[in-house]
């Protein structure tokens, strides 16, 4: 495939330029999201290099799926930059989002499948409307990728509404990497599935990265899948990317909220609101 | 001092959501006219608007058709002006009782189903996924029901007009022994272009108010079952009481001038 050997052609060159050389693919600068009165992102600063695989973590509601979303421009920032591959997209135009999107592939958290259409439609959908692939040639790529994720042709004719919640994920996940794009969000891949098929997911996510250059980030509460997948971790807490480093340096860090978290603890500085007067 | 706050809140929350049915409309529309075209997606949606609504709008105008000839052989009996019957049902079903019938009908039946099917798009994120599938909602969702809406509901009054006078024929022939000849020539004599045709740009305006109603509100439909049933209801409701006000701001126009 064409556009594999140039993206892993890009990504030599890259890597012979040295890293700090090229711009990062996304660049997040004191990122403002607040719903109503409710601030959820006060100040991200983020940044994912090409060909890079980076793991956000955080606490449920922390607000990690509004930063994707932010960056997709399916919300709106009220504050700050976000620059996708050189283009700034926080207060961009729908054709520019249209533009910028067909690059990215996307895996939400709770799969959003159309439920309109077949598995196998689903999954060849963006290579049939924005590649404008045949029906037949995108039927063939489409069974591929449900292979890739563990499900057979038979599976490929089902309605979404007949699979299991860990089903439609993979089927999400097959559609979000079907037409290659250059960068991948997974919200949660891992969340539901069985700990096995999580490790194939998981080694999945790495050859789409390793093998075809793509940059991904990924967000998951599975610390056995970070630590797989990830080149860089970041801890989103309170609105703020409080730690970014590497799966070694989250072993020995010292900063109490991110030892809290992947030790899994109740006791600690983070504290969630259980109590009815909080 | 209470209430001049209250007031005032309904005013901004009134012209705010004025503001955003207007925008959502010109969106639509620029939409309706810029390629791409989904004509698969059109000729779906003229199926659902177009043919499975013909039964309801059949019966719903046989019956209109025969009610107003009932009612106006009883009425017009009293000044022995029996013989105008084949023209008013003529004028009520082609102005009047069609569009209405057929609009109002199409709003329960499509409208609903539209802010239904949209509305869980949305809480389900699929109106997310299709933008990060390069594709925009508002031309691959929203344009084709609006385009099959102002097509289709043309055809659909066409035809409840032709099947509500027959109605008018049936009670007028069977019931007040008119004879069947005259009847129809009556009928045929009296009809005028306009009566039709203004039916038609009524029905038009309707399909347009019903598919975008639909669409509006379940698009912006919010929270989960709640926020889909409530947009359900927003949508026809909505779509309904603005059909009779155009109905009467047409007529207007078209009979008053
Ligand atoms: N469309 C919205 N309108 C209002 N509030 C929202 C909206 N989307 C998200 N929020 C709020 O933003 C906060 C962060 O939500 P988000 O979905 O990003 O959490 P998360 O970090 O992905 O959590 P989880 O791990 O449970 O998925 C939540 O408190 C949520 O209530
Ligand atoms: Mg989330």
């Amino acid at each position: 495939m064409p556009t594999t050997q140039k993206s892993l052609l890009k990504r030599t060159v890259d890597l012979l330029k040295g890293k700090e050389e090229t711009p990062p693919m996304i660049k997040l600068t004191d990122v403002h999201k607040s719903f109503g009165k409710k601030v959820v992102l006060n100040g991200v600063n983020l940044e994912v290099q090409r060909g890079e695989s980076v793991v956000i973590i955080g606490g449920s509601g922390t607000g990690k799926s509004v930063t994707l979303k932010c960056i997709l421009g399916l919300l709106k920032p009220e504050k700050g930059s976000i620059i996708v591959d050189g283009t700034e997209v926080s207060d961009a135009s729908a054709k520019v989002h249209e533009q910028i999107n067909s690059k990215i592939g996307m895996l939400f958290q709770g799969a959003a499948l159309f439920d309109s259409m077949s598995v196998w439609e689903n999954v060849a959908f963006g290579l049939m409307q924005g590649k404008k692939m045949s029906r037949k040639e995108a039927y063939h790529i489409a069974i591929e990728k449900l292979a890739q994720v563990g499900l057979g042709e038979d599976v490929a004719h089902l309605d979404p509404a007949d699979l299991s919640g860990g089903m439609k994920k993979r089927v999400g996940l097959a559609r979000a990497i079907a037409s290659s794009p250059d960068i991948i969000f997974f919200d949660e891949p891992t969340t539901g599935l069985d700990p096995i098929m999580s490790d194939i997911i998981n080694e999945l996510i790495v050859s789409c990265v390793k093998k075809l250059g793509a940059t991904a980030l990924t967000i998951t509460h599975d610390m056995a899948s970070a630590r797989k997948i990830a080149d860089k971790i970041a801890m989103l807490y309170d609105g703020k990317i409080i730690w970014v480093g590497t799966v070694k340096e989250i072993e020995k860090t010292k900063n109490p909220y991110v030892r809290q978290f992947i030790a899994g603890s109740a006791n600690g500085p983070i504290q969630m609101a259980v109590k009815a007067d909080e | 001092m209470e209430f001049i706050t209250l007031v005032g809140r309904v005013f901004v929350h009134f012209f705010e959501a004025a503001g955003r049915l207007g925008i959502f409309t010109s969106k639509t529309i620029y939409h309706c006219f810029t390629p791409p075209f989904y004509f698969k997606q059109i000729l779906s949606q003229i199926i659902q608007i177009g043919f499975f609504s013909l039964p309801v709008v059949a019966l719903t105008t046989l019956f209109a058709g025969m009610v107003i000839a009932l009612q106006t052989y009883t009425g017009f009996a009293r000044f022995s002006a029996e013989g105008a019957v084949s023209m008013v049902v003529l004028v009520a079903v082609t102005r009047e009782l069609a569009p209405v019938m057929a609009g109002l009908m199409v709003a329960g039946r499509i409208g609903a189903a539209m802010a239904a099917e949209i509305g869980t798009m949305r809480v389900t994120e699929q109106i997310d996924a299709l933008s990060t599938l390069s594709t925009n909602p508002f031309k691959y969702l929203i344009a084709p029901r609006v385009i099959a809406g102002i097509l289709m509901l043309p055809v659909l009054v066409l035809i409840g007009d032709i099947i509500g006078i027959y109605g008018g024929y049936l009670i007028g022939v069977y019931k007040l022994d008119f004879n069947a000849t005259s009847y129809l020539v009556n009928t045929w004599d009296f009809m005028k272009p306009m009566d039709i045709i203004s039916g038609l740009v009524k029905a038009s305006v309707f399909g347009f108010i019903i598919t975008l109603l639909g669409c509006y509100n379940g698009f912006n439909s919010k929270g989960g079952a709640q926020g889909v049933g409530a947009a359900t209801t927003n949508a026809v409701v909505s779509a309904s009481i603005l059909i009779l006000i155009f109905n009467y701001i047409l007529t207007e126009l078209f009979f008053n001038t």
